[in-house]
């Protein structure tokens, strides 16, 4: 007689299974096994052609020549930045978004952000080379207002980069802190208010720790994207960018040197894993609750 | 903290309401509103939804700006002051705890804007979540703890402020029928142990009742009238406050005849029924009576009922029992309308069935009469 319900235990198992299947195997496939073969080749050195010997030499490359670990700091520095920029710009938005606008507006005011991505990534960063190269919009602009006598090359700067991984970013900001901040119960705001108080001391004491997850998603999110970013460094920063992607690159498809790109790609790795876990620490927040707002 | 035993006479009264208009739109949430509340006292506002009280409130607190009139609470006028320095504090429907802070933390996070240091601040804050009965609970979250619990840490968070005026924002509302029967003692207790003036909002008229020295009772945005509930409950000024206050037998009908004060009524294919006349009526004017289900005595014969009440008789159509506000329903013999009558609490007629034929009757001038719109 309990054969029945082991039965429907075990089917409702395999429905289960079946569900998930496609997106394991995905996960298998496209992820997993690619990077245990990236980790084998990382940990292994050329000694002659077609022989390789097990080592740490890639990893050791990667700390005695300066300029490799130079480009992974600042890539690391400039995609914090660029995190806290698209913060501190997203913020507003969101509030307006959650809190300020209704209905049509708020919609609208999303989908003004989702347009970026309307246009593919190239095509839009071309779009912004056309506005800012020496030759292009802008420059032109400020000399016809007289602001600078000669055009200026606006392109292949930092703060260039850092304009256009805000830009890319914005969203993928907006979007968590908008859920976080629209489950904060007006009251709440209107009590601390009502309690004497003021603008800063609200935002301090009940809007940041009530979006906390929210906030920490969302620069998770960004942070990752910003360092994984390839095309946007290359193009806007050109040969100055020094973007850590590119040099990943450059030993994948100009060197040939597999075994050193598959190196430096665990490198990203562990950093971008190192920075989350420093980002959850500092904020006090959990992995679990943070991901439930992406 | 000023004592509700002795009252500064001369001092002006707590909260003063001139002439106050809001309008949304098209439409008047509040009309002209003019009252005072004294200082010490326990006031209601009492209404419907949408009668535009939460409004009142809200202007009160200072959430919105009235288009005309005057706010002055402890005799000083409110206009633009915002609402982190008027001397008002208010419990919200939801009570707006903030989940984020222990107990200790939402007591004194007024005390913290105001810049007073923390060991002060947690000492009062101790100090007031021992006065309302929480004693060692500061650390606690506030999800730790129990409806009224909470509801004592929102009241605890103003209180600690010792604000001119408590608003509340119908705070039982949330509370199960059972504890908010509790709660309602429970913060009458405590407005009188503080002593400081409450302006309760609720759509509740036992709440109303019970917790207030004063009451306003609001409709369409002014108040239908403003009296204790002892005289909201018997001499209702308006048609509203008959039928909104307390349980009521609505008769309506045109006026046949007038005696003096009394009136007689037709109530529907000839029943007779003679009343209070509210207001100056017309023969053949259209009238609405109100008639209280106490106010009626239950009778198995007419001469069994007390002298100078007028007698009628019906059909009982059903018995409600619930314990000390047990009612019979009966449908009056010539008229066919349905009337609630309180059954005595002797028991005298808990024998009764639907079906049974039984006679009622009551003083007229327990019946009072407004003219129909």
């Amino acid at each position: 007689m309990s054969e029945a319900p082991a039965r429907a235990r075990w089917s409702r198992r395999l429905v289960l299974a079946l569900l998930l299947a496609p997106a394991l195997l995905w996960l298998l496939a496209l992820i997993i096994l690619p990077h245990v073969d990236l980790a084998v080749l990382s940990f292994r050195e050329r000694v002659a052609p077609r022989e390789y010997t097990p080592s740490l030499a890639q990893y050791r490359t990667f700390f005695t020549e300066p300029l490799y670990w130079h480009v992974f700091v600042r890539t690391a520095l400039l995609s914090a930045t660029a995190t806290l920029i698209t913060l501190l710009v997203a913020f507003p938005i969101a509030w307006i978004i959650a809190k300020l606008a209704r209905g049509r507006t708020s919609a609208l005011l999303f989908v003004v952000c989702l347009i970026p991505f309307w246009v593919s990534e190239t095509v839009r960063t071309l779009g912004w080379m056309i506005l800012l190269r020496e030759s292009g919009v802008l420059p032109a602009i400020l000399v016809h207002l007289g602001i600078t006598a000669e055009p200026v090359e606006l392109l292949y700067h930092d703060a260039t980069i850092l304009v256009g991984l805000v830009y890319t970013s914005l969203l993928f900001m907006v979007v968590p802190l908008v859920g976080s901040l629209e489950s904060l119960d007006n009251s709440l705001i209107e009590a601390a208010y009502d309690l004497g108080a003021r603008g800063g001391a609200i935002l301090r004491t009940i809007v940041i720790p009530h979006a906390a997850p929210g906030i920490t998603a969302g620069c998770i999110v960004v942070f990752m994207l910003t360092l994984g970013n390839y095309l946007t460094p290359t193009l806007l920063g050109g040969k100055n960018s020094l973007w850590f992607t590119e040099q990943i690159y450059t030993q994948f498809i100009t060197r040939f040197n597999w075994e050193q790109g598959a190196a430096f790609g665990f490198l990203l790795l562990a950093l971008s894993t190192a920075m989350v876990w420093l980002g959850l620490k500092l904020s006090g927040q959990r992995f679990s609750d943070v991901m439930r707002r992406v | 903290m000023s004592s509700a035993t002795t009252p500064a006479p001369a001092a002006a009264p707590d909260l003063e309401v001139r002439a106050v208009s809001k309008r949304f739109a098209a439409h008047a949430a509040v009309n002209e509103l003019s009252f005072s509340v004294p200082r010490g006292s326990f006031f209601s506002i009492l209404g419907p939804s949408g009668c535009g009280k939460t409004t009142l409130l809200r202007m009160i607190a200072g959430f919105i700006q009235p288009d005309s009139g005057a706010i002055a609470i402890g005799g000083r006028d409110m206009a633009h002051v915002p609402p982190n320095r008027r001397p008002v504090n208010m419990v919200f429907q939801h009570l707006a705890l903030f989940p984020m802070m222990s107990v200790g933390e939402n007591v004194a996070f007024g005390l913290a804007r105001r810049g007073v240091g923390r060991a002060e601040r947690t000492r009062r804050a101790g100090a007031m979540l021992e006065r309302v009965g929480l004693a060692g609970a500061a650390a606690k979250r506030t999800d730790e703890l129990s409806g009224g619990q909470r509801q004592r840490v929102a009241i605890a968070r103003s209180m600690v402020l010792e604000p001119t005026l408590l608003l509340l924002d119908e705070p039982l509302g949330a509370l199960d029928l059972k504890l908010r029967e509790h709660m309602k003692v429970e913060l009458k207790q405590l407005q009188s142990a503080f002593g400081t003036t409450f302006v309760y909002i609720t759509h509740d008229q036992s709440e109303a009742l019970v917790l207030s020295d004063r009451v306003g009772v609001m409709n369409q945005g002014h108040f239908e009238q403003l009296g204790t509930p002892q005289e909201l409950y018997y001499s209702p000024a308006t048609a509203f406050v008959a039928g909104f206050v307390g349980a009521s037998n609505r008769l309506s009908g045109t006026v046949r005849a007038i005696d003096g004060a009394l009136l007689e009524i037709d109530a529907g294919d000839g029943w007779q029924v003679r009343a209070r006349a509210h207001t100056a009526l017309a023969v053949g004017a259209p009238v609405q009576a109100y008639v209280r289900p106490e106010a009626m005595t239950l009778a198995r014969t007419p001469a069994e009922l007390p002298a100078g009440h007028s007698a009628h008789s019906g059909q009982v159509t059903d018995m409600l029992f619930d314990g000390a506000s047990s009612a019979l329903l009966l449908r009056e013999a010539r008229s066919r309308r349905e009337l609630r009558i309180a059954l005595p609490q002797t028991g005298a007629f808990a024998d009764l069935r639907p079906g049974a034929q039984v006679c009622f009757g009551f003083e007229p001038e327990r019946v009072v009469a407004f003219a129909a719109v």
